[in-house]
């Protein structure tokens, strides 16, 4: 408990010198760019505390994230709320389809599992592209408040910093898990589910609560996106760099332990940024896409591994 | 919308065609996932590159799609063979295929793609044949030969496939490996060159799946995902490496994604195989037409 | 006889066509060891994942310390006290030694009740201690022999502080030396108390072992009673040599 809280009071004085350092650059397209990264960190570390710690590849990770992103969306059309309840909304819904989708394929092999993620997305997508209330095909349109709330400035620096207390608190919670109970029968799932379940461990209960909570923070990651964009349409709303992302970021960056996500998304998320503006966005993509093989194919620990034994 | 019963018997009858367009595009991934257990969810991007180099030897030459893609076949496999040689080295040997080995296949998929879009951009491609435009009539039934084509090559590929897999060593070795890979080993057979060659069989059949793919519906660089629900829920609906169960599995699929098209509009056939596929997952894993 | 621990009746699985278990009913009395023996592909292993709760028996009952398992996922039972080895030893290959054995016994034998970490790090290097695994403690399961990783699989199975213990195979492999030291770990538990059922291909283990013998021949119990009359039996010279 005391080594959590003192993660957690480092992880508030790293976030609170990123914001500090964002303020001293004090430029709008460092916001844009940084809240990218920041959302690949919570989208990465989500990942990762199903897909890492447990062994289960989820592919879906745009159907989730989108969910939050049309939540949002829908209270927005309907409701006033303030943003972080939409954040908190969008997040219980994605839980819940993480939740509804565990008991349809978790009991199943893991592979079976991965292609029903991907075959998810798919639906989901295709229910959002014919649901005419948020836009359908054609996208939604939702205008963004000039000013931030809170702390004067931009809006965007209010998204800015929103993302950067969801990626606090994504970091704090995966780090925690991995320290506990929870975490060695995620571990014991993922090095032999057979062998776990006959240790004691509950498998399906512990995989559904990895999925509930990994769908949960994709969708909290998705929640503010449309006021980011301001347009959102299925295509940029499912768009498979998202899926591509989320799971080269942990690979990458090693998904042993929490660190991994978080190296991994802040690297690719920068040079994805970098690139996009300096070469073509597709081209970014092909380098996500190379550098994803290349790493599970000749590094299988991903960064982190170069550092352990 | 009035649908008329002209209308449901056209949707049948371009379903089953449809469906057996989907075997073909299936019995590569019933090969490689069913028999090998190697979760290749590139396998339709292979078969869009397939799509693409039948696109480029018709543009350019005029070629014949269908006959590109025979010619084509052994660069196919020889592209599966270092393909799985790849895969063996860095995740079977090490006894790692779950995660990474996923993780690989995905990013070979996105890497296909993406490369794509950077060489062909985002527009629809299509090949010119002769069989694409014309249709048999039946009394109220029509026969678009764009869509009989694809079907007869499809069954044919598949029946030469039975054939090889029932009468030559390496096609029974490949069943031995399916079944028991120790067994194999025992009849001092390799069980890596097996899977190797399995393999490089199941992407050369993307040459020709891409081919008629390409002929079937213009092609752009993301239907490559849409595919991978059709696949795997055939695939699987078919009970996981069974060539009849494929068949059976892809004319009931397209069957029904014909109906759906017909009846609500052609948005909605997307979720149709992932719905499938979800709730075949769910209720029964050992396939519709698998033992169990 | 003493009380009943574990009661299998009527029990019966089919693959398919293909009966794996037929019929099978078996008594075993609390702090009894008993040998359970047969020809491979007999239905010794189908048998335990049916009792274990890894496979699901059709008809029959399986019945625990007066408690019926129908339908009991695995890790319930465990939890109940009925633990057991794998034939291949299923370390988790990630962990440490002594994270192995702490997962039974933070999710089996601490399942009702939490104690704090370091009354867990004490119990696991006591269970270390116990198969002599001791030193090896931070160490992972790549880094150990052939035997130490059947000593391993034995800690991991008594660290959920099972009532039962169900041995599959722990010896095959293994030494004329290394049998006998896993021989007398196994009398050492059982002296603690621990129910035994084993399952070995080794005679000179079973015979020394067991205080009673049963026998599966293609998934029918041939014989059960004591060791030196079971091997004396007609039909199970017969089932072994083949007629």
């Amino acid at each position: 408990m005391a080594a959590n809280l003192r993660f957690t009071v480092g992880a508030v004085i790293v976030a609170a010198l990123v914001l500090l350092a964002a303020r001293l650059i004090d430029n709008q397209y460092a916001y844009f760019a940084g809240y990218v990264v920041l959302q690949y960190i919570v989208l990465a570390t989500a990942w990762n505390i199903l897909g890492g710690y447990t062994g289960y590849v989820n592919f879906g990770t745009a159907a989730f994230f989108a969910i939050g992103a049309y939540g949002t969306v829908v209270l927005h059309k309907t409701t006033s709320l303030p943003l972080p309840v939409m954040i908190a909304i969008g997040g219980v819904l994605s839980g819940f389809v993480g939740l509804g989708m565990g008991y349809l394929t978790l009991r199943l092999r893991g592979t079976f599992f991965s292609i029903a993620t991907l075959a998810m997305a798919v639906v989901v997508q295709t229910l959002i592209t014919n649901w005419d209330f948020v836009g359908g095909s054609r996208g939604a349109y939702v205008i963004r408040p000039q000013k931030s709330p809170i702390l004067g400035g931009n809006y965007i620096e209010y998204l800015f910093l929103l993302m950067l207390v969801l990626s606090v608190i994504a970091v704090v919670v995966a780090r925690a898990i991995q320290h506990s109970r929870l975490g060695l029968g995620f571990a014991s799932i993922r090095d032999d589910e057979g062998a776990a379940e006959t240790s004691g461990v509950p498998t399906l209960r512990l995989k559904l609560i990895a999925t509930v909570l990994s769908g949960g923070f994709m969708g909290m990651a998705g929640a503010p996106l449309p006021y980011y964009v301001t347009y959102l349409d299925p295509a940029s709303g499912f768009s498979l760099s998202y899926a591509v992302n989320t799971i080269a970021m942990p690979l990458i960056g090693g998904t042993s332990s929490w660190l991994g996500p978080v190296i991994g998304a802040v690297l690719l998320g920068t040079l994805q940024q970098v690139a996009t503006v300096t070469i073509s966005s597709a081209l970014s993509l092909l380098i996500v896409g190379v550098l994803l093989v290349l790493f599970v194919v000749a590094a299988p620990r991903g960064i982190v591994g170069w550092f352990q034994r | 919308m009035d649908v008329t019963l002209d209308l449901l018997g056209n949707a049948i009858l371009s379903g089953l065609l449809l469906g057996g367009f989907y075997a073909a595009v299936t019995i590569g991934i019933s090969i490689s996932f069913g028999m090998l257990d190697i979760v290749n969810i590139a396998h339709p991007a292979f078969i869009l590159l397939g799509s693409y180099t039948a696109y480029i030897a018709n543009s350019m030459f005029g070629f014949d799609p269908i006959l590109t893609s025979i010619v084509l076949l052994p660069a196919f496999y020889l592209l599966g063979m270092a393909i799985y040689t790849v895969y063996d080295l860095s995740f079977e040997r090490r006894g790692d295929a779950s995660i990474r080995g996923l993780a690989f296949f995905f990013g070979l998929l996105f890497i296909t793609e993406v490369t794509l879009i950077l060489v062909f951009g985002v527009d629809y491609r299509l090949v010119e044949a002769v069989y694409i435009g014309p249709s048999l009539h039946l009394g109220p039934l029509d026969l678009p030969l764009r869509l009989l084509v694809p079907a007869v090559v499809a069954l044919m590929l598949i029946a030469a496939l039975q054939v090889f897999m029932s009468q030559t060593f390496v096609g029974r070795a490949v069943k031995a490996v399916a079944q028991d890979p120790i067994a194999l080993r025992l009849m001092a057979a390799n069980p890596s060159r097996i899977k190797r060659i399995a393999f490089g069989l199941s992407i050369a059949t993307c040459s020709i799946a891409g081919a008629i793919l390409i002929i079937i519906q213009p092609v752009e660089p993301s239907i490559a995902r849409d595919y991978i629900g059709r696949v795997f829920a055939i695939c699987v609906m078919g009970g996981l490496g069974s060539f009849g169960g494929t068949i059976l599995a892809a004319m009931v699929l397209g069957v029904v994604e014909s109906l759906t098209t017909t009846i609500y509009g052609p948005s909605w056939s997307p979720a149709v195989a992932f719905g499938f596929l979800l709730l075949t997952l769910a209720v029964r894993p050992a396939g519709l037409f698998g033992r169990g | 006889m003493t009380e009943t621990l574990l009661d299998v009746e009527k029990v019966s699985k089919r693959f398919g066509g293909f009966v794996a278990l037929n019929d099978i009913t078996l008594r075993v009395g609390r702090g009894e060891r008993l040998g359970l023996i047969g020809p491979n592909g007999s239905g010794k292993s189908t048998l335990v994942n049916c009792i274990c709760g890894t496979l699901r028996n059709e008809t029959g009952v399986v019945t625990f310390n007066g408690q019926r398992l129908d339908g009991l996922p695995a890790h319930r039972r465990t939890r109940l006290g009925l633990a057991r080895s794998f034939q291949l030893p299923r370390p988790f290959h990630t962990m440490t030694l002594t994270e192995n054995v702490q997962v039974p016994i933070l999710y089996a034998a601490q399942s009702r009740g939490h104690q704090g970490p370091t009354a867990l790090r004490a119990g696991a290097n006591a269970l270390l201690d116990m198969v002599g695994l001791a030193e090896k403690a931070g160490k992972r399961p790549a880094d150990l022999t052939q035997i130490e990783m059947r000593k391993l699989e034995l800690a991991k199975a008594m660290a959920s502080d099972p009532q039962m213990l169900i041995a599959d195979e722990v010896m095959a492999g293994l030494s004329h030396r290394e049998v006998d030291e896993i021989l007398a770990l196994l009398m050492k538990l059982n002296e603690a108390g621990v129910t035994f059922i084993m399952i070995e291909h080794i005679m000179r283990a079973v015979l020394a072992f067991s205080q009673r013998l049963v026998v599966l021949v293609a998934g029918r119990k041939i014989a059960d009673g004591l060791p030196q009359e079971v091997i004396r039996d007609d039909d199970v010279v017969a089932a072994y040599l083949g007629r």
